[in-house]
């Protein structure tokens, strides 16, 4: 087995730290800047994944579209309070030599709504391709969260 | 067949106003199962084209009767209750696949895709011992069959007969259903599926009441989707239990008497990436959206260019499931295919419309839970059933309400 390149792990354990508290820290203006300017973001269901089928629960076809998915969470959108955890683990770092830096690992993201207990929202499978900026720092090139579960509990608000 | 009706008091002798109860009462949501859903209704099962071909099949409910819905060599689509006629288990534990025979995992016990009973193993016994008793009739033992209607790629079925389907949408109804299902073979986009905490009858009013839309979703007020004063029509069928909200979109995104009720109305939004609000104009007429409520179970949504079926899974009275199938016409070029996906991001559990609907339910049904004998007010738009020329109204709201206390005889 392949070591790690120690420093490449630490950079992308640091990017999905940043990634998972400004989803629920904040400031969430600051999350698309963690994608790259043609990222493609998707979330989409194990059935839909597995059968092959195109249709995904959020989709954005670059940063934009991402900040636009931002905006309408803050100006436009209804919803009921919540606070979002997310916890990654089980982080599979590229091979030294797969320039396309694939990155895969677990997600479980907890939501806490106003009145109730908290709650697992979603669990799945980050699968991602990262690259680097123009001053170096790594980025998300493509991101798809694959939910394991069969039904999204209400409403999918915060992305995963 | 029933007993005494629950006990239950409606304000008044018409449908203005509509008692929480209906919302919460358990032995209500019995006999709506009873006389609505496992009753003579066509419930949405499927779309053809997520059964392409001989042996696809899927599983969904009727109510709360797990279906397999399996298009068979022939041709035919069947629609059988997923239970062995042996003692009772699930017989088919996918959501979808393929198959040329249902067997049931307990005692391989298997179907034809028809439902008719094949081989019971062991029917004549091992050495000259057990065994089925002679008299056993296989014709009498199989999978329960529904009653199955089909129409534009679309498919209904009934565990009592509900007559001819197009009697039973009426001319109405027909004329928005067939302008979506106008024959041409459809596509499959993918499933999406959201369990709501919510009463299954609050889902089916939030689609009949167009007041809300222009108050709540903010979203396409702010970017000329719908406003209060765009050209629109609520209609129903001569029973009141279905409806269509037609609807023309404006081009004019300035503040108007139409936008200064809403509270959150923002004008200086615009949205990066514009090509969400690329919509293409693909029906004869000039609708930009049409949203339809077919009873007891179905949602048929056009809005932009994002087609779907929503159907409603009734899970007790304080909850429901949302299935929304998402599809495109199989002749569509790759742009419209691109359109189409750009656009579902309106809808579904994420969606940027949508996601109001399902938050609101949710705070909608915590209020109800604790308002015991009181009535909620529909007098919107006035006291009346009748088609109406805008959306300021809860007029469907009261047609439905008037059908259901005939059928619930309440």
């Amino acid at each position: 087995m392949p070591a790690w390149d120690e420093k490449l792990r630490a950079e992308i354990e640091e990017l999905y730290a940043r990634y998972a508290e400004l989803l629920d820290e904040g400031p969430l203006e600051a999350w698309p800047g963690l994608f790259a300017s043609d990222a493609r973001y998707r979330i989409a269901t194990r059935e839909n994944v597995q059968r092959g089928l195109p249709l995904a629960l959020l989709s954005c076809d670059g940063r934009a579209a991402i900040e636009d998915r931002i905006h309408a969470i803050a100006n436009t959108s209804f919803t009921v309070p919540r606070r979002t955890r997310h916890l990654v683990s089980g982080l599979r770092a590229p091979e030294p030599a797969d320039a396309s830096l694939r990155v895969e690992a677990n997600f479980a993201v907890y939501e806490s709504l106003h009145q109730d207990p908290s709650q697992l929202h979603s669990v799945g499978r980050y699968r991602d391709r990262l690259v680097r900026d123009a001053e170096g720092r790594l980025r998300f090139h493509e991101k798809l969260c694959i939910v394991d579960g069969a039904l999204v509990p209400n409403s999918l608000v915060i992305p995963l | 067949m029933t007993h005494g009706a629950p006990d239950l008091r409606w304000p008044d002798a018409g449908a203005c106003r509509v008692p929480y109860a209906l919302y919460t009462d358990a032995s209500i949501y019995r006999r709506e199962l009873e006389r609505i859903f496992h009753g003579p209704c066509w419930s949405y099962v499927a779309l053809e084209a997520e059964i392409p071909e001989a042996g696809s099949f899927k599983t969904t409910f009727v109510g709360e009767v797990p279906v397999i819905v399996v298009r068979d060599r022939d041709d035919a689509i069947h629609v059988l209750e997923n239970r062995c006629a042996h003692r009772g288990s699930t017989v088919c534990r996918e959501s979808a696949g393929h198959a040329r025979m249902f067997q049931c995992p307990y005692h391989q016990w298997s179907y034809r895709l028809d439902g008719a009973l094949q081989g019971v193993p062991f029917a004549r016994g091992v050495g000259g011992q057990g065994g089925m008793p002679a008299d056993f009739d296989r014709s009498a033992h199989g999978l329960t069959r529904l009653h199955v209607a089909r129409r534009g790629g679309v498919v209904f079925a009934s565990r009592e007969d509900a007559g001819p389907l197009e009697d039973y949408l009426g001319a109405k109804m027909l004329r928005w259903f067939d302008r979506v299902f106008d024959g041409r073979p459809l596509r499959l986009l993918g499933i999406s599926r959201q369990r709501i905490p919510a009463n299954w009858k609050l889902m089916f009013e939030n689609i009949k009441d167009p007041y809300h839309a222009s108050l709540l979703h903010v979203f396409l007020v702010t970017f000329g989707l719908f406003r209060a004063d765009n050209p629109s029509r609520t209609e129903m069928d001569v029973t009141g239990r279905h409806s269509a909200l037609i609807s023309r979109r404006g081009g004019d995104r300035a503040a108007s008497a139409a936008t200064s009720e809403m509270a959150s109305f923002k004008q200086a939004l615009e949205l990066r990436d514009p090509r969400l609000l690329d919509i293409v104009k693909e029906f004869p007429d000039d609708a930009t959206v049409v949203m339809q409520t077919l009873w007891p179970n179905l949602i048929v949504q056009q809005q932009a260019n994002t087609l779907a079926t929503r159907q409603i899974v009734p899970k007790g009275p304080g909850a429901f499931d949302l299935v929304w199938t998402f599809f495109a016409y199989a002749d569509d070029d790759a742009a419209m295919l691109e359109r189409r996906l750009r656009h579902a991001n309106l809808m579904g559990p994420a969606g940027f419309v949508s996601i109001d609907d399902s938050e609101v339910l949710d705070l909608a049904q915590r209020g109800i839970r604790a308002a015991g004998d009181g009535a909620a007010l529909a007098l919107m738009g006035g006291r009346g059933v009748e088609d109406q020329d805008h959306i300021v109204t809860e007029v469907a709201i009261r047609a439905f309400y008037t059908h259901y206390r005939q059928v619930m005889e309440l």
